[in-house]
């Protein structure tokens, strides 16, 4: 079978087209208006909590580690301001992405401005990525945030927990970004109207980048660095981690959510660094629910939905054999059994994939 | 000069909240505002052509259910990308405790 072409540009793009996945009409386990509505309710309080104990660590931690450098006991205040830069910020710029954290918007496009620069991904160009990852969601040559392609790579997975490669990627974009240009897949979904916001962001960062490695080399200290960029590194492992879950091993091309995304219970530790993100299946079938009420939406409509990973470790335990796999027989993928309360999965199109079987067990 | 249709009850709509209506192979959001007011737009997202119907009302803005974006009801004013394109909307007025929209 011949690889399959997850580039935006290239025939599999075309092809989703032709077979109706893009932009398609997807599964939606049910609930009525009036709970769905209670459920969608905005407020500020717990946004504001949670973003005033996250800044207040990374201060607190950034203090602590510029107080004790350059001795080794500043390690451990380092790795823990990592992870919250590298990985909290991911779930923040996700959720105010959406615009459901906070109920007052200014709130929501803040912090989405700040964790866009800690994850060097540019704010327009990734609304309009996220916006697409939402309509065809791991739809091969329309989706551009599948992070795990068939056959897996399983050293740009592994480098990624050190944020090797999105790193690397993100600079070469925002220099480019920088330069005036954009790139050809960033073209197909960024609307001509909103392009130069992406170049005029992109200039403001190579500033702070360089006014960051000039106070290095002015100081001959990599200090300035463990503060702004390197945590991009060191703490990118947590979003990666529980990242790689949501859709890992699942389904391609396939119209409902439960076929393509992973539900996995967390700890409140990563709980907390994830916005509830763990709610993956959920999350996506009703993008409107803010991260603190998706438990509640979990509880409403689990009986629609496959049994959620136990763990993480459980998660990785059910994903990597299939990965393995993947490496010699690009086809497979992991199908979970439904609940027999559960409405069936609904695979229409999913059954016209060729080369994708609709119900190849896991081994 | 169009018409003006009978398109619900002003009790079809719940407060801060909207409704779908159909009409002549189109379709519509009909808002009911906190102040008990009413108002029309159309009724398919200008973003991806996702209906409206099941998008949350707060105040005076309607939130698209597929990828967040807002419009202000009142004016169809596009207020959160990904929209970017307004909604058109449609004169609206109550009598006898009906909603009667102008198409
Ligand atoms: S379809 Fe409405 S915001 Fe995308």
């Amino acid at each position: 079978m011949a690889r399959r072409d997850y580039s935006l540009t290239g025939p599999e793009a075309a092809r989703a087209v032709e077979r109706g996945l893009a932009a398609a009409e997807w599964y939606h386990s049910d609930v009525p208006r009036k709970e769905m509505k209670a459920l969608m309710k905005r407020e500020d309080q717990l946004a504001i909590r949670d973003t005033i104990i996250l800044f207040g660590c990374m201060i607190l931690f950034a203090g602590i580690g510029i107080a004790l450098w350059p001795s080794w006991w500043s390690a451990p205040f380092w790795l823990a301001y990592g992870v919250l830069y590298g990985s909290a910020m991911d779930s923040r710029w996700h959720e105010c992405g959406h615009g459901t954290a906070f109920r007052t918007d200014w709130m929501n496009n803040a912090v989405y401005q700040v964790a866009s620069f800690c994850m060097i991904r540019n704010p327009v160009t990734w609304r309009w990525s996220h916006a697409r990852h939402h309509t065809d969601t791991i739809v091969v040559g329309r989706d551009p945030e599948i992070s795990v392609m068939r056959p897996p790579d399983f050293l740009r997975l592994v480098a990624n927990f050190f944020g090797l490669f999105d790193t690397w990627n993100s600079l070469g974009r925002m220099l480019l970004n920088a330069s005036g240009r954009l790139a050809p897949d960033e073209a197909t979904y960024i609307p001509e109207s909103e392009q130069p916001k992406v170049i005029r962001i992109a200039r403001i960062w190579v500033a702070i980048y360089a006014a960051t490695i000039l106070l290095a080399l002015v100081t001959w200290s990599i200090l300035p660095l463990m503060v702004i960029g390197l945590p991009r590194l060191y703490g990118a492992w947590h979003h990666v981690m529980t990242g790689l879950l949501q859709h890992g091993g699942l389904a391609e091309d396939v119209t409902d959510h439960r076929l393509n995304c992973r539900t996995v219970y967390m700890n409140p530790v990563s709980r907390f660094i994830y916005w509830n993100m763990n709610y993956h299946v959920e999350h996506h079938m009703f993008p409107m629910i803010p991260y603190h009420r998706l438990p509640e939406l979990h509880e409403r409509i689990k009986d629609d939905l496959p049994e959620p990973s136990p763990s993480i470790p459980a998660a990785y335990a059910e994903m990597i054999p299939v990965l393995v796999r993947q490496l010699r027989y690009e086809d497979f993928f992991l199908r979970r059994d439904l609940p027999p309360t559960a409405r069936p999965y609904r695979e229409d199109l999913h059954d016209e994939v060729p080369g994708i079987p609709a119900a190849m067990p896991a081994e | 000069m169009s018409d003006w249709i009978d398109a619900c009850a002003t009790d079809d709509i719940d407060e801060e909240d909207l409704i779908r209506f159909d009409h002549g192979g189109r379709t519509f959001a009909i808002y009911r505002s906190p102040e008990d007011e009413f108002f029309c737009t159309d009724g398919l997202c200008t973003h991806e052509q996702v209906h409206l119907e099941d998008g949350l009302v707060m105040e005076h803005t309607i939130e698209c259910p597929k990828h967040n974006g807002r419009f202000d009801y009142r004016t169809g004013e596009a207020l959160r990308a990904p929209v970017c394109v307004n909604l058109a909307t449609y004169e609206v007025k109550v009598e006898a405790g009906r909603v009667l929209i102008r198409i």
